[in-house]
Formats: C-alpha cells, sequence, structure tokens
C-alpha cells in the first residue's frame, strides 16, 4: 500500500439512503412472490472456470479446508439448493471480481440473483422487466436479438462474418498485432464494448437475446435461423449492462464438456486452470429442476435510480477506500 | 526497465508507446459481463504534446517510461543550448535545446526555478511557474490620470516576452504574469 486511503465515503447520504430503500424494494418484491431469501457462500472452496473471469484468492484455514475463493456469483452453491428442492429462491449477495475497477466496475459488488422454477427465459425477462421498472419507472423494454443488435448497430452480420473481414473491423480499436491470438468471440465482445453496446438502451430499456452459442456459459442452446443460439438475455438501460440471464443448462454431461471447455481455453490464452466444483457436477446428476435465472447488478441499478455518472456515487467505498 | 500491465494504469503514470515517452491521461475499464475485457486509455506523447486514444487488452502491459521531473535553476544560454542546474546541491548541470525549451524561452529569467523533465536523463521539456516577476524594458510612455480605466498597450519584458499591460505601467517597473495565459497580473512593489 501506497497512501492511506481517504477516509470519507464517495457516495452522498442521499444515494446512501436510496440504496437502503432499493434493497427494501427488492425484498418486498420477491417476499409478494414468494421466493425465498437465501444465503449462500461468500468464501466457496472453488472458483469458475470461466475464461474472463478471475475470482479473487482466499487464503482459508479451517477444519482441512485450505485456499478457496471469494465467489465471482452464488450461481453453484444456488443451484445446489434447487437441486435439493428448495424452490424458487433469490439472493443478495456480495461477488468478487479481480482486475475489475473502472467507471461501472469495482472488484467487490452487490448482486442479485435469483431463480425461478419451470420458468423459461421469456418469462423470467417479463419478471425482470416487472422488478426493474417496478423501480426505475421506466418504460418496459423491448426485446432484440444479438444477431440483430450487432447488424443494426454495427452493420455486419456476427453469425456469418468471415474471421478477416471481423478482423478489418476489429483494426477500428486494436493493432493488428493485438488482435493476434483473439478469438472470434474475443472480437465480438470488442465490438459489443465499444460499438453496440453505447446505443443500446438510449431510447428505452432494450433486452438482447440469443446469444451466439459459443457464449452460452450456462444457459441452454437451440437453434434459430439455422443457427445454434443460447437462451441467454441481458438487460440495457442507457448503455449500460444491467445484467445477465439464462433458461438454465439442466443437463451435467453437456456442463461437464463446458467447464473443460473453459480450461482448455485458459490454457491456450496463458491462465491458470480452474478445479471443477464437483458438488456442483454432483448436484446436477442429482437432478436441477427446470428453471431461469438472472444475476443482476444492483450498484448498477442504483447508478441508474440516482444519475450517477460513476459507480463510486453510489458505493461507500470503492476498493481504493477499502 | 519495468513494465506496467493494464491493472496498474492510472492518469500520470508515463509509459513508452511506439518508441515515445507519453503520459496516460485518462484509463477507462470497459468489459462485458461474461465477455473480453480492454482499457480505453487516452495518452499524451510528451515528444509531440499530440494526445492519443488506444485500446488495450486487458493484461497486456507497456514500458514504464524513464521521465522525471527536476526542479532546476536557469543559468545561461550559450545561444544553442540552455543551461539549467539542479537545486538539490549536487550543483549538475543540464543542456536543453531548442526544442525543449519551447515557448518557455520567453519566461526565462537567470536564477529562477523552472521544473525540468528528464527522459532518459536528458531535457525533454521545461515548464516554467505559474507565475514569474520580469522587468518592463520597452513600452509607451505612461499616461497621468489613468490608472482606473480599461485601455492597455504591448510592454517588452527583459526575457522578451510581450504582454498586454494598462497604460499607467512604465520602464523600469516589474510585473507579475501568468505564465499559463501569457496575461498581466499585477504590479510587483519595487525595491
Amino acid at each position: 500500500m501506497t497512501d492511506q486511503p481517504v477516509w470519507r465515503p464517495t457516495a452522498s447520504r442521499e444515494n446512501l439512503k436510496s440504496r437502503a430503500q432499493q434493497l427494501a424494494y427488492v425484498r418486498g418484491f420477491f417476499a409478494e412472490r414468494e421466493v425465498l431469501e437465501v444465503e449462500t457462500p461468500v468464501l466457496g472452496r472453488h472458483g469458475v472456470t470461466d475464461v474472463n473471469l478471475e475470482g479473487v484468492a482466499a487464503s482459508i484455514d479451517a477444519a482441512g479446508v485450505s485456499g478457496g475463493w471469494l465467489q465471482t456469483s452464488p450461481e453453484y452453491h444456488m443451484k445446489r439448493l434447487l437441486a435439493a428442492g428448495s424452490g424458487s429462491i433469490f439472493q443478495v449477495a456480495r461477488v468478487f471480481r479481480n482486475g475489475e475497477r473502472g467507471g461501472r466496475h469495482n472488484p467487490e459488488f452487490s448482486m442479485l440473483e435469483w431463480y425461478r422454477v419451470g420458468f423459461d427465459d421469456t418469462e423470467l425477462m417479463a419478471e425482470v422487466a416487472d422488478l426493474v421498472c417496478g423501480w426505475l419507472g421506466c418504460d418496459r423494454p423491448q426485446v432484440l436479438n444479438y444477431r440483430d443488435a450487432v447488424r443494426t448497430i454495427a452493420g455486419f452480420d456476427p453469425m456469418t462474418i468471415s474471421a478477416h473481414d471481423l478482423y478489418q473491423v476489429c483494426q477500428q480499436w486494436l493493432e493488428p498485432e493485438q488482435l493476434a491470438g483473439m478469438s472470434r468471440d474475443d472480437c465480438l465482445d470488442l465490438v459489443m464494448s465499444f460499438k453496440v453496446e453505447p446505443e443500446l438502451g438510449q431510447a428505452r430499456p432494450v433486452f438482447v437475446t440469443h446469444y451466439p452459442a459459443s457464449q452460452a456459459a450456462l444457459a441452454r442452446i437451440t437453434t434459430k435461423h439455422g443457427y445454434p443460439v443460447a437462451h441467454r438475455f441481458e438487460l440495457y438501460i442507457k448503455g449500460l449492462e444491467l445484467c445477465n440471464g439464462y433458461w438454465e443448462l439442466t443437463e451435467p454431461s453437456e456442463q461437464r464438456q463446458r467447464f473443460d471447455q473453459d480450461n482448455r481455453r485458459r490454457r491456450s490464452v496463458g491462465k491458470p486452470e480452474m478445479t471443477v466444483d464437483q458438488a456442483f457436477l454432483s448436484a446436477l446428476d442429482a437432478g436441477l429442476p427446470a428453471c431461469s435465472g438472472v444475476a443482476l447488478g444492483l450498484d448498477r441499478l442504483l447508478m441508474l435510480k440516482t444519475g450517477a455518472a460513476r459507480i463510486e456515487e453510489v458505493l461507500a467505498f470503492p476498493i481504493e477506500r477499502a | 526497465m519495468a513494465s506496467y500491465s493494464t491493472n496498474e494504469f492510472r492518469s500520470g503514470l508515463k509509459v513508452l508507446l511506439d518508441g515515445d515517452p507519453c503520459i496516460i491521461l485518462e484509463n477507462e475499464f470497459v468489459k462485458p459481463g461474461k465477455g473480453q475485457a480492454f482499457n480505453r486509455v487516452r495518452l499524451r506523447n510528451l515528444m509531440s504534446n499530440r494526445v492519443w486514444e488506444r485500446t488495450f487488452k486487458s493484461g497486456e502491459t507497456l514500458e514504464a517510461a524513464d521521465v522525471m521531473d527536476q526542479d532546476m535553476e536557469y543559468l545561461y544560454t550559450d545561444g544553442e543550448f540552455w543551461h539549467f542546474m539542479l537545486t538539490d546541491g549536487s550543483f549538475e548541470q543540464y543542456a536543453a535545446d531548442a526544442k525543449a525549451v519551447g515557448d518557455t524561452v520567453k519566461w526565462l529569467k537567470e536564477q529562477d526555478v523552472y521544473t525540468v523533465t528528464l527522459y532518459n536523463g536528458a531535457p525533454l521539456s521545461v515548464t516554467p511557474p505559474n507565475f514569474v516577476e520580469l522587468e518592463v524594458v520597452d513600452t509607451d510612455p505612461g499616461m497621468k490620470g489613468d490608472t482606473a480605466q480599461g485601455g492597455s498597450k504591448p510592454a517588452t519584458l527583459s526575457t522578451g516576452a510581450v504582454v498586454s499591460v494598462p497604460l499607467f505601467i512604465v520602464i523600469g517597473e516589474v510585473l507579475k504574469v501568468d505564465t499559463r495565459s501569457g496575461e498581466y497580473v499585477n504590479r510587483v512593489k519595487s525595491s
């Protein structure tokens, strides 16, 4: 550490009050719908395999357990509850993502994650809209599939563009030597971040749906217009990515394959492989009920509510002052 | 030389980009939830003073630039170089060329202290203090009874700088001047 952090909070008292009101609103919303609030470990024994998510390593040493990770999301633990017969559940969790700090990122943040047994992605999107619009008083979101979003805003078809043409597009932002070794999805993320996202949800909120199958993470995959797509959705309001939801994958063998694929990608980019959470896989073996789940950034929701330009305006103490 | 990865980027950091020393002005982190992270960075090239905007993938590194700001006293010019001396008691001297001195040349007064930016040990730029006090060597004669009203005239200072001054200023007076705007501030009580 270099300097002693400034002791004062970065959020105004007014914004801290909005935070408390938001939390009460969320709890009231789910109480009314009889969704059970749960708490799962913030410090877990396993991290995630996702190639673009870095956990924060912990050093727990108790009861023969050592190491551990601060969780990037409560997903695996919550799915274990679902497999054990919890029914629909929600959680307000503190989650951690190493290296992420910017106007919209703090390495520790508040995530609202919930699962609805028996819902498909469309039904859950309707519930997300109820929650978000009920709090912000905004118009209900329109729905735009990923392919059309990229086509209309970036001007090319993300499903059919050749690798060569995609590299050409990306040279607006990166030098050819920086592009070397970037996967197709990395390139699409670049276009999404710098070109598409800033335009999304400006006039009214928008759900982006049906991501390419390669960006499915833990979502089911089906075929749409001849291309495999993921039952994954994200909500954007005023260019801000607010949530990420899936019609959940329940098939254990498919899940195992995706974990292995993640670790192969990690290896290829020189990142350490992550141990796969066997307890989570066992829960899938036992049977995850058909469900949809979504994770929503509460700090970003509060930014929209208060009109904050940067995340520290709604955080008592961002990492620099933590 | 040390290098910095994107996680260490912050404004004020001095780095080498395309072989030139640059200072980071702004660093913005951009990342879709499950996707690749990028840093959008604005930098000023310290050689050309141009502002660049560049994108980096998370985890990329830039070499640190050996750039240091030092307080130095201005000694004299031999016509080709301007000579400065460290104020830390080492009496170490540095010769800055016309490119390094740039516009600051018109504020250089012997024995005054300036910020000299060294790159790899050689002067890259010279920054004057925000205010300097210089003597008027030439201006039209003062006009009596015109101390309060507006109106101004040019005055040439001892360094050759020309500033716009009120009509009552006369040759031999010492003026305080803001080097950032080049504007007259006030008269300094003559000794």
